[in-house]
């Protein structure tokens, strides 16, 4: 099943030099191990190959039912350098909640999770 | 059983530049006990640096001394403490600045200033490079020399130890330069609780206290994503306030009948926000685990924070560096329906050949498209921005040399009446260019900054 993360997770997002920091926050506290087993370093990755320049690190936060990730080379140089209208990196939060992962039709039943059937 | 003793620490700004009527709110709206108040971003202190070169009495964040005058009343009758890093490059300028305004409001001798200096390492920069300490950028590994005769500003960022020190000499009114944002709120908990200097749950219990509200409303229901069209009263929003208890656990709230929301998701917003590795947020007092706080809803608008776990510190200071790093300018026009984002790629296509005739080669040089792509990218998917009824073409250059970034501001305003169609949105004129003052962040040793506390009054 196709479960885009905007309709199981929240997000807020920030900056520190060219790094941008999203944290993903489940919207509900029994839908976090989905986002920790499905929403992986990898799938990230791909998610933003197109976006940003440098890697990505991937923390868990349990206890916040929160995974952080640091995207570099995510604010064109970042701070006063960069060009960008999102040069502090504010809305990598909405960007990172269009990834839509593909989570096994029983685990999404179980968890009682969203379908997305859009594209 | 008595009930634990309560300290109240309200922020009341969350950057230079938040609501002025804010400091006033807290102070006013229900108890408190500390004022907090955050003024300093990264690059704020490059802009007084600037300040003071051109005015020996400026250097400071000017907006302090209005705030003090809306809550001099407050602090005068009610006993109430101020803890700002309102000092930026010249502290004793802020505080005597604030001082002329209550004896101009007849409060002479009725505040007592801690001043704290010592983050200052500009004089002191090429001193140190040669005693060895090359300052690396953090994030590229360079060291300083590379940009040493661009520097404008060096500042380390101190902890709460100046602060405790100087409310514990009676300060009712602290100003600091370079602090950490957190060490505002922390600072005042250590002094209050007796917190010692190796208790580090506690200390980084009042870091983390710190880090919720050191962004103002951002913890109370403001820029939150969560169910955000239910959070009501944004136009009254309540700025946040940690009730803290001596064991380090805290409920942030805010006032009775004030706008906006504290909940367990507003918060959470908040603790992953700047966030790095949340195992181990250093500061110069302790090392805070973010992946220790526990969260429970604790009635309306009341959220308990606790389990707060903290390590010992590092043996490093961060290092705000301020340097001059070139021009740059962004241009922008906005195109309308019919074909608005074709009219736009258009736009763009012309006016970087005309860059290329002119022989104009920038260092950087970035385009988007406000409507389709500028805040999304790619990801915003093929399609966006086809048939909106207006797109905005924006362009931005980079360059050490600004004659060349001057130029590329007279070939926007041409493209009106010679470029493609239904173009307008100009009335701006031309786009300005500015000197890029860059942030470099790096590392000292703790051994080399000594702070100094004074109390004035």
């Amino acid at each position: 099943m196709k479960v885009r993360l905007l309709d199981i997770a929240h997000a807020r997002s920030g900056d520190k030099g060219d790094t941008a920091n999203v944290g993903v926050i489940a919207l509900k506290p029994e839908w976090y191990p989905v986002l920790a087993k499905h929403l992986t370093l990898d799938r990230v990755v791909s998610h933003f190959r197109d976006v940003i320049e440098g890697g990505v690190e991937r923390y868990e936060l349990p206890n916040l039912r929160a995974l952080n990730f640091l995207l570099h080379g995510a604010l064109d140089g970042g701070g006063t350098l960069s060009l960008k209208t999102d040069a502090q990196g504010k809305v990598y939060s909405t960007a990172m909640l269009r990834l839509v992962l593909d989570v096994p039709d029983a685990e999404a039943r179980a968890a009682g999770l969203p379908a997305w059937n859009g594209k | 059983m008595t009930a634990p003793r309560i300290v109240r620490v309200a922020g009341g700004q969350g950057f230079w530049g938040d609501s002025l009527d804010a400091p006033r709110q807290q102070v006013e709206n229900g108890p408190v006990d500390y004022l907090m108040l955050d003024y300093l971003a990264e690059v704020t202190m490059s802009i007084l640096q600037k300040q003071k070169e051109r005015d020996p009495a400026m250097g400071y964040a000017r907006d302090f001394v209005g705030a003090m005058e809306s809550v001099l009343d407050a602090v005068v009758t009610r006993g109430v403490k101020v803890i700002a890093n309102a000092g930026g490059v010249n502290p004793e300028a802020c505080a005597a600045a604030v001082l002329a305004m209550a004896a101009s409001r007849g409060a002479a001798g009725k505040l007592k200033i801690g001043v704290i200096t010592g983050d200052n390492l500009l004089p002191r920069i090429d001193e140190l490079i040669a005693a060895g300490h090359e300052l690396r950028n953090m994030d590229t590994g360079e060291p300083l020399s590379l940009v040493r005769d661009r520097v404008i500003a060096a500042n380390a960022y101190i902890g709460s130890t100046p602060i405790v020190e100087a409310l514990a000499r009676g300060a009712n009114v602290v100003i600091v330069g370079r602090s950490t944002d957190t060490a505002l709120t922390m600072a005042p908990l250590r002094h209050e609780f007796g917190w010692g200097a190796t208790d580090w749950n506690q200390l980084a219990a009042g870091i983390i206290a710190g880090h919720i509200i050191e962004c103002g409303a951002q913890c109370s229901g403001g820029n939150c994503l969560y169910d955000w069209r239910s959070i009501e009263r944004l136009e009254d929003v309540g700025y946040p306030i940690v009730e803290a208890q001596a064991d380090g656990t805290f409920v942030v709230t805010k006032h009775a009948g004030t706008g906006g929301r504290v909940s367990v998701p507003t918060v959470s917003e908040q603790l992953v926000y700047e966030m790095g590795d949340p195992h181990s947020y250093i500061t110069p007092d302790v090392v805070a685990d973010f992946t220790s706080i526990q969260l429970t809803a604790d009635g309306t608008d009341r959220v308990r924070v606790h389990g707060i776990v903290g390590r010992p510190a590092t043996d490093k200071l961060k290092v705000s560096i301020a340097y001059r790093a070139g021009y740059k300018a962004v241009g922008s026009l906005v195109y309308a329906w019919p074909d608005a984002l074709e009219k736009a790629h258009a736009a763009e296509r012309i006016l970087r050949a005309r860059l290329d005739r002119l022989g104009l080669k920038f260092e950087h040089i970035l385009s988007e498209f406000v409507g389709a792509n500028a805040t999304h990218g790619p990801l915003a998917g093929p399609d966006a921005g086809k048939d909106a009824p207006e797109v905005q073409f924006r362009i931005g250059v980079r360059d050490a040399d600004r004659k060349k970034v001057e130029r590329f501001t007279r070939e926007i305003a041409p493209l009106v009446l010679n470029g493609p169609p239904s173009v307008t949105g100009f009335a701006g004129g031309r786009p300005k260019v500015e000197e890029i003052v860059a942030y470099w962040p790096a590392l000292v040793d703790k051994t080399v900054v000594t702070t100094h506390v004074e109390v004035v009054s």
